[in-house]
């Protein structure tokens, strides 16, 4: 229990949020599992702590629903092969799909949540 | 599919690995040690395992794929234990084999409606008499006069109609009298199978106006048509020779047609060939009756207007033998009544083994899976669902069912045909075969027994307790016990079953040597019978009747090898024949309204009695001079004797009889009882010279022989055929294959529940012997310690026995308090043996326990034989 406090605050993602994530993510460009994890995780600064536990099902999953393409590919700085996903057309298709669901989302929540702040 | 499963596997694993190897990478250029940096990145990646197993679940999304993939790992593990799985799958094929045969033979034979239009409302309607003496035995239902079924036709209307027919035999012979052949058949009103909904399948079928004594109209079945007439459709039109009669065959049933039973060859008019004024009797009761009923009439309504008129009849009738009233049989429990019980029971036999055997196989994978339970404790602390390993389990079980129950089914197929073939008299035996009900039966019963099996020990073995007890050492005994008890549990529960089979197989076997030992009252070794009919068209008087009887006894007993002969309507132990009311002059008239005594009708020659040693008692034989244009005299035997002439003397007195010239018989003897059949209680019996020239029965020849007696039948065939050619010849046995014939069932369904006894029992055995042996090896450490500490052999093998005697006793109690419910199912097919037999329970309890010991004895010695050195060391 004492060691609660030390851990930065963790939260659990939404179901289908990780995948809108991930597809926004890869908009930037090709990126490995562990860049994608790595990248979501800098730029929550560390709320977001992935787990590769479900990343790398989710990527699996957004493979076969044809919204990612996945190659090996030179890491240019490591000297090796890394599995590099890429959107697809229909992946940034997707992408605003989720986005636009979302913005939906936090808005109707929003709108619950603080109600004055919405007539201001 | 599965080429792709491979290739992404690797991928995965190549994908994980490479991105683990980065993470180190970039722990250690952070400046951790190498060593940490591994750790580092395994905790940031989780359960390397679990993520791959994860993922390939991302791609083998479907149901199907899991299961495919769960099919296979059982079948692996059931080819990893052989043994095992083979005689898991032939107890599974065993028993669901015999479920399914006897489920396919009850299913046609009892639940099936018969395949007439709109057979719900087809009803069998019969008389009956309401004096309590004859509804003794068993509620009456006694053939209906035909007086009495015209009168219900014609007075009623709760019926659309009512057809009749009756029992009738024929000797059918060629125009020339050639080929003679004796033919069952049945006559049939002209209405009956308009009623059925059958057409004739080639041809028609009886008018009104050939339904008379005199019409000569004939139906062939098919079996006779197809046989007989090699199927020449020309036939119909043509004449064929009954009894030497010409009749016109106007028509040949369908194939499918074989109500009221396949031996059925052929058919005429109800009225035909009876004597004129017998449709006038309401007191020959020979007729069946089915009927129809008005859609907008109820049953008891309908039924309540028949008896109205039936009592009608009484009233008119007090002295006559007319009953009271009538009540009604559905077709199929008219056909099937005398093979229900039996079917019912071996129904509950087959059922109890199948529990016998999904127990034992439950219990044979209990102990599989405390094998497996270090592979079980495992594979749960690396993140298998209990979900999962239960469905392993499950699949494993039901595998092992659906290949038992692959090979029960084939088996079931032969198993039904050899049924059929030795179970004599079965009704709707054309119907009995697979189909897809049966099929679909077979598939239920696999899924329910695999369930059952499975479902168990799966449970029991992945329950969180069970899991602990890998955290403990191996020394643990604790985490196992719940498992014990449940091998405990369904040990006792298959022993119980086992007891209560034992105990009704027992009490049949037990009814059955009382019944093949039942003395029929006459001689029985190296007798040989035959039957014949003299034709009344060609035999038409008295003395053509004597003297073809009279030469043929005398040839007969000059014969080589014969001893003595004799001959009469019926011998002992062939059935009960004829029987007939009749009156005693000497004694004050019966109260009207009170039925006439009634005895048992047979003839016989003067020979007879001796010949079958059958003792006089008082009084003498038959003379050649007891014969027609004589004074009538009669034989009586000694119950007859006892009922109706207590206390006086017999001889001298007279019996008259209305149906047999309406006339006096003087009692010239009294001889011993005999039996008419085996199994049912002895009839009063009275015999009348067959010197009387009567051509209405039948004749049974019976030869006494010193030697093989059927030796001397084709030289005896040979001498009625020098007599007569025409005359055919039937039912050739000796008295004992003729009481044997009339055990047959009784044998066959004794001996079928006596081998699913025997099966169970070695189940059972089977059953305790692995309990014991499991539950002995894991207490080996226990054992040790105690022999280390001083235990004897003979207490260590007390220790064993009494753990695997327990679940025995408790069986066997259970098993007995059963039994002593359920032999009320079997109590009315026992013959001279009690329900509670006593002999029977105490020999069942000892048997059980002689074989439950002999199980127990191997694990007890092998316990004892434990070395405590050896164990203590492991330990």
């Amino acid at each position: 229990m004492s060691s609660m406090g030390k851990q930065p605050q963790r939260a659990n993602l939404l179901q289908g949020t990780l995948d809108m994530l991930i597809l926004r993510t890869l908009l930037y460009g090709p990126a490995h599992g562990h860049q994608i994890g790595k990248h979501i995780q800098r730029t929550t600064n560390d709320f977001l702590q992935m787990q590769h536990g479900s990343l790398y099902p989710a990527l699996h999953r957004l493979e076969r629903r044809g919204w990612v393409t996945s190659k090996w590919e030179m890491a240019p700085d490591r000297n090796r092969e890394f599995k590099y996903y890429r959107l697809t057309d229909k992946g940034r298709k997707q992408l605003v799909v989720e986005e636009s669901q979302w913005k939906q989302m936090a808005e109707a929540v929003a709108r619950v949540m603080w109600p004055a702040a919405e007539e201001s | 599919m599965w080429w792709q499963n491979r290739k992404r596997d690797a991928d995965v694993e190549r994908e994980l690995r490479s991105d683990l190897d980065l993470e180190e990478e970039e722990q250690r250029e952070r400046g951790v040690s190498p060593e940490e940096a591994h750790y580092a990145a395994l905790r940031a990646f989780g359960n390397p395992a679990l993520i791959r197993e994860q993922t390939r679940a991302v791609w083998s999304c479907s149901v199907l794929e899991n299961l495919a993939r769960d099919v296979r790992i059982s079948i692996r593990t059931l080819f990893r234990s052989p043994g095992f799985s083979m005689l898991a799958i032939l107890i599974m094929a065993l028993c669901i084999g015999a479920t399914t045969s006897l489920f396919t033979v009850v299913r046609s034979v009892l639940l099936k409606p018969l395949p007439f239009r709109d057979p719900d409302r087809l009803v069998m309607i019969y008389e009956h008499f309401r004096d309590p003496s004859m509804n003794s035995q068993d509620f009456n239902y006694n053939p209906v006069a035909p007086a009495d079924y015209y009168d219900w036709r014609a007075q009623t209307h709760g019926f659309e109609d009512m057809g009749a027919w009756r029992y009738w035999q024929f000797n059918l012979t060629g125009e020339h009298s050639e080929l003679p052949e004796l033919v069952s058949a049945r006559g049939g009103s002209w209405n009956l199978f308009p009623l059925l909904g059958v057409d004739a399948a080639i041809g028609r079928t009886f008018t009104e106006s050939e339904d008379r004594p005199d019409g000569s109209a004939a139906m062939l079945t098919w079996n006779l048509f197809e046989r007989r007439f090699g199927g020449d459709r020309l036939i119909v039109g043509r004449q064929i020779h009954l009894d030497g009669k010409p009749y016109t065959v106007v028509g040949v049933l369908p194939k499918w047609f074989t109500y009221p039973d396949a031996k059925v060859q052929v058919w005429v008019p109800y009225a035909s060939g009876l004597p004129p004024g017998i449709l006038t009797h309401h007191d020959f009761h020979f007729t069946r009756v089915v009927a129809r009923l008005r859609p907008d009439v109820s049953l008891a309504r309908a039924l309540s207007q028949v008896e109205a008129v039936q009592y009608e009849q009484h009233l008119q009738n007090l002295h006559a033998p007319v009953a009271e009233g009538v009540v009604p049989k559905t077709l199929i429990q008219d056909l099937a009544e005398d093979v229900k019980r039996p079917l019912i029971i071996l129904l509950w036999a087959v059922g109890c083994m199948l529990l016998i055997g999904c127990l034992n196989v439950a219990n044979i994978l209990v102990a599989r899976s405390a094998a497996r339970q270090k592979e079980i404790g495992i594979r749960s602390a690396l993140g298998a669902p209990r979900r999962t390993l239960i469905r392993e389990q499950l699949i494993e079980s039901l595998l092992v069912s659906f290949a038992g129950g692959v090979t029960g089914v084939l088996l079931s197929l032969a198993a039904t045909n050899w049924l059929v073939n030795r179970w004599m008299d079965l009704p709707n035996v054309q119907r009995i075969r697979a189909d897809g009900e049966v099929l679909a039966f077979a598939c239920a019963l696999v899924a329910a027994s695999g369930l059952l099996a499975g479902l168990l020990p799966a449970i029991s073995s992945t329950s969180m307790a069970a899991i602990a007890a890998l955290e403990g050492s191996s020394r643990s005994v604790a985490g196992s016990q719940s498992r014990t008890a449940l091998r405990k549990t369904l040990l006792t529960i298959e022993i119980a079953a086992t007891v209560v089979l034992l105990i009704a197989a027992g009490l049949l076997l037990k009814s059955f040597w009382r019944l093949r030992t039942t003395d029929v009252g006459c001689a029985t070794d190296n007798v040989l019978t035959m039957s014949y009919s003299l034709p009344a068209k060609k035999y038409d008087t008295p003395e053509k009747v004597n003297a073809f009887n009279q030469t043929l006894l005398e040839r007969v007993r000059t014969t080589p090898g014969v001893q003595a002969a004799a001959l009469g309507s019926v011998v002992p132990g062939a059935g009960p024949g004829e029987d007939d009311i009749f009156s005693i002059p000497e004694h004050p008239s019966t109260a009207p309204g009170a039925a006439l005594p009634d005895a048992l009708y047979r003839t016989a020659d003067p020979g007879y009695f001796s010949a079958l040693q059958i003792p006089l008692l008082s009084g003498r034989v038959f003379t050649n001079g007891d014969r027609v244009g004589r004074p009538k005299t009669v034989i009586i035997d000694h119950m007859l004797a006892e009922q109706y002439f207590p206390g006086e003397n017999p001889l001298g007195k007279h019996l008259h009889m209305v149906a047999h010239g309406n006339a006096d018989y003087e009692i010239v003897g009294v001889v011993a009882n005999t039996l008419q059949q085996v199994g049912q209680p002895g009839r009063a019996t009275m015999y009348i010279p067959v010197l009387n020239g009567d051509h209405g029965m039948g004749l049974t020849l019976a030869v006494q022989t010193a030697a093989d007696p059927l030796a001397v039948s084709v030289p005896i065939q040979r001498q009625i055929a020098e007599l007569d050619p025409e005359l055919p010849v039937s039912e050739v046995f000796t008295i004992q294959q003729t009481i044997e014939r009339s055990l047959g069932n009784a044998s066959l369904s004794t001996s079928l529940v006596l081998s699913f006894a025997a099966l169970a029992l070695i189940l059972a055995s089977v059953g305790l012997y692995g309990v014991l042996s499991y539950l002995t090896t894991q207490r080996t450490g226990e054992i040790g310690v105690r022999m280390a500490l001083g235990a004897q052999r003979q207490q260590v093998v007390r220790l064993v026995l009494g753990a695997g005697l327990r679940p025995a006793f408790y069986g066997l109690a259970l098993g007995i308090v059963v039994s002593a419910g359920a032999v009320r199912l079997i109590q009315s097919m026992l013959y001279g043996t009690r329900p509670l037999d006593p002999a029977i329970f105490a020999a069942v309890a000892a048997t059980l326990l002689a074989v439950a010991a002999l199980a127990c004895l191997v694990p007890a010695w092998r316990a004892s034989r434990i070395d405590p050195m050896r164990t203590l060391r492991t330990e």
